[in-house]
């Protein structure tokens, strides 16, 4: 499936703003970095006596798809509403599109379309109207594009609110957001309720839109979607972000596990560092192994003669499960964890902590 | 459809006794009702109770005397504004008075209460979803129905009790205290089995109290006709509140008719539990339509408004416009009534003629008209916080669409809306009293001045819930409540005497009589100034709070 790339705005259409996607350059407010799209730093929210973000950092490059995962509860929500001026912040800093969300929210909004997590229809409106609606108020919408998508997502758009399953609405969401020439979307666990055909549907159009110059937002909790789209992630964790990177980069900060049958018993690899959870039954042998050290082990291993060997490459799923777990990450005694390596920037990830820039 | 029993196979009785047992787990959603409605049943069964109590005391203490009372009941029959109102005083009896009194409205408010309770413990969850997540549980299938009507007879009931009691301790006999709370119970019954028919029949719980009050609007109305013209008497058996004022409290005490009102709502409770196994959980009677694919036409937050607001505005326009052909057409016969009474003619005639009790006929309902009205303008204005509720508001927000742009559409419809409704009923009674007169400029003339002169009150009672939505939505009863007081303060202030410090704070003390009196513009003006100044602070509170 391909979808229509070269972005021509029909004659028709009311787009009343003048942005050119063509080399992917994106138009900014003066006095913003036209590199970065969304810049927060230091944001605190408080509801009442809960401290919902605690000094948020988040920076989003332009045209990147940037996921944002956290945990229930971690705040994702409440630093998009900030993002989009709905929420003020008490205090910190952030900048979208180069403007304030608070003060600049209305001219802001004609270049963002939002996707909501969960998406409330009104009941007497069918899902066309709001469609048209929602584009139309962000300042036009491309018609074409707009039944492209309705074909792509198989939407009928005659039924009205109630009437559309959860995967439903958010498609209708969904298709009312990328009907829109905007230079970022924003959108809070958009796929939700969508089945596995429609999720490749979107994502086959996420990429598209970022071949077209687009910055995306993306809160996720599914994987193999920010696995498949991101290229930058930012983990969330109590109001904080706590774990910054690209996923390449990430996957450094997690631990293969090894099975192995060797000729001789590999003592040695007890002593070893970055070895983890080892289980030695006789020539058979298990553990996991931070990625860093993953040349030094398997030379523990060769010296012990390797009969045969399996190594399950480290998966997403272990590093997010690790933030997403109310326990603090374990902090090994000796110097070389992974999260020190994180601090120090040797796998050229960057750790925000209060205050950096 | 899952359930959420344990998966091991339970023994086969348990089976059918789930499958069979309509009301099973009747008692933990009767609980869980009464979690949920415990506040506002609480100030509607203190609301009403205190009134009735207070009005108890209040008419015993300022008309000790039969020979005060019954000058009371003659000034009173000759007000046809009163009669229209509150129907006609049985006995002039202490406690006769107060039933005549607060009678009518009491069990007007009591079916309110009801509706409230029964549709929003009903078709509102049905419509949220909430239903579905109970009826996957080990519940029968008219269970709910059943817990939602109980909750609403017992709240019905209790306030029933507590004025025969608020009666009985003041002194009153006590077969007419047990006869007056009965019927106000009756009357929440009758209407606790409307709101169950009507959430049946559509898949809105909106439509489901707009039908629901439509009846109930419409049981006032036609007991209205009924207690004012001569000759249609028997229109009282029409309506549940006729019945009320049939029973007749401390008067004859008819205690038979209150079998009416058990009949009725059982028999009402039994049509909507054969409804309920007619259709689907989610769904009603009356399915809902497709819609159109896409709409053009929909460009702009004022255009949503308009479809969010048009529906209930055509409702309240055609209740204002019954409600305006029975004010004028009850207005010309209110000179009828001295046909009746030689004495009264002559002290009507020293008064000034027909023509001085036509008037203070059409200012009295215009001022309930006002009422009404405000009522729209806060149930309009408050709309913006279902939305904000419901989280449809965000969506809008996100896009180019600033907090004062989407919130001007509202608030045109809720306070332009209120004016048009008083201008349509100024209208249209005018020109029922203007053909009953023969005489078209002076009925309109009457009809136009007696509504529109409700228009600053009504302004500020906007106005306010607007302060209150803008800064404090979450306390939005508030608005309400300041309808409640003005309710109370404009019927009850004078025969309660309450001090004028008290009544000079509701917005509708200020205005004047119109038609008949003379137009004060200085209240007028100062009144619209408040309003505007309360739709401003409104304003920027919205503009200032987080959006949810």
């Amino acid at each position: 499936m391909t979808i229509d790339n070269t972005a021509v705005p029909s004659p028709a259409d009311n787009i009343s703003h003048t942005t050119t996607k063509a080399s992917g350059a994106v138009s900014t407010r003066a006095g913003g970095d036209p590199a970065t799209a969304i810049e927060a730093t230091g944001v605190v929210k408080t509801f009442g006596s809960t401290r919902a973000l605690d000094g948020l950092d988040l920076r989003v490059r332009t045209g990147e798809v940037h996921g944002f995962l956290g945990p229930n509860g971690s705040g994702k929500s409440t630093a998009i509403r900030i993002l989009l001026g709905l929420m003020r912040a008490d205090s910190g800093r952030a900048r979208v599109l180069g403007g304030d969300p608070w003060t600049d929210a209305v001219p802001l909004h004609r270049r963002i379309a939002y996707v909501p997590g969960d998406v409330s229809l009104w009941p007497n409106l069918s899902g066309g109207e709001v469609i048209d609606l929602l584009g139309r108020l962000r300042g036009g919408l491309d018609v074409r594009r707009r039944d492209d998508l309705l074909e792509r997502f198989e939407l009928d758009p005659r039924k009205k609110g109630r009437a559309y399953s959860k995967g439903n609405r958010q498609k209708v969401a969904i298709v009312a957001a990328l009907c829109s020439d905007v230079e970022l979307l924003i959108m809070d666990e958009p796929t939700t309720g969508l089945d596995p055909l429609m999720e490749a549907v979107f994502q086959d159009c996420i990429r598209a839109e970022r071949d077209r110059g687009r910055t995306l937002l993306l809160s996720s909790h599914i994987l193999s979607e920010v696995e498949a789209l991101c290229d930058r992630v930012s983990i969330i964790r109590a109001g904080a972000v706590v774990e910054f990177g690209t996923l390449t980069q990430l996957r450094h900060l997690t631990r293969t596990t090894i099975v192995a049958e060797t000729r001789q018993e590999p003592v040695a690899l007890s002593s070893a560092a970055g070895v983890h959870d080892l289980v030695i039954d006789g020539s058979r042998v298990r553990f996991d192994v931070d990625t860093g050290h993953l040349d030094a082990v398997l030379g523990v291993l060769t010296g012990a003669g390797v009969l045969s060997l399996t190594a399950s490459p480290p998966t997403l799923e272990e590093l997010f499960l690790r933030h997403y777990s109310d326990q603090v990450p374990e902090t090994p005694a000796d110097g070389d964890d992974p999260s020190a390596a994180i601090s120090g920037g040797r796998h050229g990830v960057a750790r925000f902590s209060r205050g950096a820039k | 459809m899952t359930t959420m029993t344990s998966p091991s196979p339970a023994p086969p009785v348990a089976v059918s006794r789930v499958r069979h047992g309509e009301l099973v787990g009747l008692w933990v959603l009767l609980r869980l009702n009464l979690r949920r409605e415990r506040i506002s049943l609480l100030i509607w069964i203190i609301g009403v109770s205190a009134v009735a109590a207070s009005t108890f005391s209040a008419i015993t203490s300022l008309y000790p005397g039969q020979a005060e009372r019954a000058a009371l009941a003659g000034s009173i029959t000759a007000n046809p504004a009163f009669l229209a109102m509150l129907g006609p005083i049985g006995s002039t009896t202490v406690g006769g008075l107060t039933a005549w009194r607060i009678g009518v409205l009491a069990a007007t408010m009591i079916g309110l209460m009801a509706i409230f309770t029964v549709i929003g413990r009903t078709r509102a969850d049905e419509e949220t979803g909430r239903t579905e997540l109970l009826m996957a549980g080990v519940v029968g299938r008219s269970a709910q129905l059943v817990a939602a009507v109980i909750i609403a007879a017992g709240a019905a009931l209790l306030i029933g009790l507590l004025v025969a009691v608020a009666g009985i301790a003041q002194g009153a006999p006590v077969t007419g205290s047990v006869a007056l709370g009965a019927a106000f119970a009756g009357c929440g019954w009758v209407f606790a089995g409307v709101a169950a028919v009507t959430a049946q029949l559509t898949e809105n719980a909106r439509t489901a109290t707009a039908m629901a009050g439509a009846v109930l609007g419409a049981g006032y109305a036609i007991r209205a006709i009924g207690d004012t013209v001569v000759g249609w008497k028997w229109m009282q058996w029409l309506s549940p509140q006729g019945w009320v004022t049939r029973v007749n409290a401390f008067g004859t005490d008819q205690i038979l008719v209150l079998v009416l009102f058990a009949v009725t709502s059982l028999a009402l409770v039994g049509t909507a539990v054969v409804l309920l196994h007619r259709r689907d959980v989610g769904l009603a009677l009356f399915p809902a339509r497709l819609g159109p694919p896409s709409n053009p036409r929909l460009t702009s937050p004022d255009a949503l408004a308009v479809r969010l607001h048009r529906g209930s505005l055509t409702g309240w326009a055609v209740g204002f416009v019954a409600f305006g052909a029975i004010t004028g057409g009850i207005a010309a016969s209110a000179g009828d009534l001295i046909n009746g009474s030689p004495q009264l003619a002559q002290i009507i005639n020293r008064l000034g003629g027909a023509g001085v009790l036509i008037d203070a006929f059409l200012a009295a309902l215009g001022a309930y008209a006002g009422l009404l009205a405000a009522a729209y303008a806060i149930s309009a204005v408050l709309r913006m916080h279902t939305e904000e509720a419901a989280e449809r508001v965000s969506p809008i927000l996100a896009t180019a669409v600033g907090r004062t742009r989407w919130l001007s559409g509202h608030l045109m419809f809720a306070l332009g809306g209120a004016v048009l409704l008083l201008a349509l009923d100024g209208v249209v009674t005018g020109i029922v009293h203007g053909a009953r007169i023969g005489d078209l400029p002076t009925g309109l003339d009457r009809g136009l001045v007696a509504m529109l002169i409700q228009v600053p009150p009504v302004m500020i009672m906007g106005g306010f819930a607007m302060v209150i939505y803008g800064w404090w939505p979450r306390l939005s009863v508030l608005a309400w409540a300041a309808l409640g007081l003005a309710l109370v303060f404009g019927l009850l202030g004078r025969v309660l005497q309450l001090p004028q410090i008290l009544l000079d704070l509701s917005p509708y003390t200020h205005m004047p009589s119109l038609p008949g009196g003379e137009i004060r513009w200085l209240p007028v003006l100062v009144e619209l100034g408040i309003a505007a100044a309360l739709v401003a602070v409104g304003v920027a509170g919205l503009r200032r709070r987080d959006v949810m």
